[in-house]
């Protein structure tokens, strides 16, 4: 982790689900808690999403997934980030069943957040992150 | 909030303060209404159901003559499934199919492109020819049903696509029922299921609709729909206001093609989430029938009584249903489907309980129709129309609902219409800050979220059995395709391509083109494609 600077997290929405209403308010919401927060919109592939990561220095990578493909889609930006060297922490949010969350995170993610989660518990998961 | 004598009689003789409560959405509510709150003359502004401004309904019987459509987006995986799912769902009463496509049929990509994996079949159905459409719609007389798509980059393709099913069961084009959603401008700002841009998206919607016109008589060739907007944030005001000035551009881009309001306007049709606080959506519609009214009839002159009665289907659930206590959202949509009848909906698609965790299965879908079931045969909701004309408070709300909704039409009108606000991203930017807002609410529990931010516990939804997706149908879908593009005659496929792309490049209606490659068995990504040399893409404004 860089020093100096308010951390970065890059908000992702990999693969072709096109909801964006809780990438948008998580980014939002980080943002106005003093991080620096990168939204980089619609359809990014894995590849894109590890890029910018590794161009834009950022300590966080949020996915938000709310098509169902969250395993595979995880499970590549993980890849992309190992492949890059990237020791970047990962958390995933969207429409996750229960039964799916162990799973999702042996695939890679460190942490998961499903709908009706409050706004600080992630902000406090990104807190003691980055402390 | 004017107030007026017997209102404050009732308050003088209060020992308490009343504080004026707000709607779900902002609006300020009557403490109590009384006769006073009741503007207007009953023929100007409520009319009798089925007459100018049909704010009581555009029909004069309403439910009276048959409740409304009980219809439940169903969709997955490979056609073959989705065929099933249709069976069952017919089987158990349902009275119209809702077809639920896949993202890459949604946004024209073939199941075998790289950007599918991992989508194919998820969603939604996977269509990647007129094949899958054949398959979806096995053994199902079209003559009988009518069929909704929630399809809109793709619609042309798609309508095509059930044409030509109907051909192929001796169905003629005039006898086929149903609907495409068929609209864009809500795509760029919600949902994201975009392709080219607004512009030539409108050209190819004005293209349906007057094809529709000619062709199709009994077919909604666009379902305007507001209900992207509500779910992505957007107040109730809000969903009427853009949902309305969406309308008005659709309406503008058939009429500069000189075709006249009378002849589409009757066959436009609209969409919209219904939430849970009841009255505020027994409102809108009422609000939004009569506005559509009046502007039909006064800004573009329409002769036609049809062209002037709103008719709209609505999604009981979406973003108001949540993880936590699952079971908790069976009340919610039962209460949603109450203020839709109240509003006189057309159709109604409700919710399943478990779609906070995924798509819903055999049974919880069953479940939500039984819950319309419940309302349409034991609740007397279809036992006379639009029971809660009249009412003081209800009135009093519609005309509220009208003002503000009004307020923000005009405001995009001076903006230059939604087409400039979308591609400046206005319209994004005013919905997610509602949608901020609405969470910061819920996060200080300003807002009440029974079971999430109020009275939660641990709910036990680790104990539901969701909605499996079998990750190995995707690869059936691909052998099949592929087994496709070797079978089918490459030179037929080729020429009608040409002779689309050729088309895209001109001025003339793409419909016939799109058909004729659709019988030619050429493939959603295969068109998409040749449009999109012609057309160009979309570029989404990102901002935070």
């Amino acid at each position: 982790m860089k020093q100096g600077g308010p951390s970065r997290i890059l908000i992702a929405k990999p693969g072709l689900d096109g909801h964006d209403r809780g990438a948008k308010v998580i980014a939002r919401y980080l943002r106005d808690a003093g991080f620096e927060v990168i939204y980089m919109g619609l359809r990014q592939t894995p590849e894109k999403i590890a890029a910018t990561a590794d161009q834009e220095d950022v300590d966080v990578v949020g996915l938000s997934i709310l098509s169902g493909a969250h395993l595979p889609l995880t499970e590549k930006v993980k890849k992309e980030l190992c492949s890059r060297g990237l020791e970047v922490k990962l958390m995933v949010g969207g429409t996750i069943p229960r039964s799916e969350v162990e799973e999702l995170k042996a695939a890679g993610a460190d942490a998961v957040f499903s709908t009706g989660t409050d706004l600080d518990e992630i902000l406090e998961y990104v807190k003691n992150l980055l402390s | 909030m004017t107030d007026n004598p017997t209102r404050d009689r009732w308050r003088k003789n209060l020992n308490v303060e009343i504080t004026v409560r707000r709607t779900s959405s902002g609006l300020p509510v009557l403490p109590l209404a009384t006769p006073e709150d009741l503007a207007g003359a009953y023929e100007d502004n409520l009319g009798n159901p089925g007459e100018f401004p049909y704010t009581r309904g555009p029909y004069p019987t309403m439910y009276l003559s048959r409740p409304w459509t009980m219809r439940q987006y169903a969709g997955f995986g490979t056609p073959e499934e989705t065929n099933i799912r249709y069976k069952y769902l017919m089987e158990h009463g349902g009275t119209g199919l809702s077809v639920a496509f896949d993202l890459p049929s949604q946004i024209g990509l073939d199941s075998d492109d790289p950007m599918a994996e991992d989508e194919v079949g998820r969603v939604g159905v996977a269509i990647d020819s007129l094949e899958d459409m054949e398959t979806v719609f096995k053994d199902i007389d079209l003559s009988k049903v009518s069929t909704s798509f929630t399809i809109n980059a793709t619609a042309a393709i798609m309508l095509a696509m059930y044409i030509a099913v109907g051909e192929k069961q001796a169905v003629p084009p005039q006898k086929l029922r149903g609907t495409i959603q068929n609209d864009m401008l809500k795509e760029f700002v919600a949902r994201g299921t975009w392709i080219f841009p607004p512009r030539p998206s409108l050209r190819l919607i004005a293209d349906s609709i007057i094809y529709c016109s000619e062709h199709l008589p009994r077919f909604n060739p666009i379902s305007i729909a507001g209900a992207h907007f509500r779910d992505a944030g957007a107040t109730a005001m809000q969903e009427i206001a853009f949902t309305l000035a969406d309308a008005v551009e659709y309406v503008q881009s058939v009429l500069e093609r000189g075709i006249k309001i009378d002849e589409f306007a009757p066959r436009l049709s609209f969409f919209f989430y219904t939430y849970t606080d009841i009255f505020e959506e027994a409102a809108k519609y009422r609000a939004a029938r009569r506005m559509w009214a009046r502007l039909v009839k006064e800004r573009w002159d329409a002769q036609d009584e049809k062209s002037m009665a709103f008719r709209f289907g609505v999604v009981c659930g979406g973003a108001s249903l949540c993880a936590p206590e699952p079971m908790n959202n069976i009340v919610r949509v039962a209460y949603q489907v109450l203020a839709s009848a109240l509003g006189g909906a057309q159709s109604v698609f409700s919710c399943a309980y478990d779609e906070a965790y995924a798509l819903p299965t055999a049974e919880t879908t069953r479940l939500a129709l039984r819950t319309q079931q419940v309302c349409a045969e034991e609740a007397g909701l279809t036992n006379t129309v639009d029971p809660l004309g009249g009412s003081w408070f209800l009135e009093s709300l519609t005309d509220a609902m009208e003002e503000q909704a009004g307020k923000t039409m005009d405001k995009i009108a001076e903006l230059g219409g939604m087409v400039p606000c979308i591609e400046k991203g206005i319209v994004q930017k005013w919905i997610a800050e509602e949608a901020y807002q609405t969470e910061l609410k819920l996060h200080r529990g300003e807002k009440v979220w029974v079971g999430v931010n109020k009275y939660r516990t641990e709910d036990g939804s680790d104990r539901l059995i969701v909605h499996h997706h079998d990750r190995n149908k995707a690869s059936d879908k691909i052998s099949k395709l592929k087994k496709l593009r070797k079978e089918r005659s490459t030179e037929r496929v080729r020429k009608s391509l040409d002779a689309l792309k050729q088309a895209c490049e001109g001025d003339e209606n793409l419909m016939p083109y799109v058909l004729e490659a659709v019988k030619a068995y050429a493939t959603v990504g295969e068109i998409n494609s040749v449009m999109k040399e012609v057309f160009g893409e979309f570029k989404e404004p990102v901002f935070i």
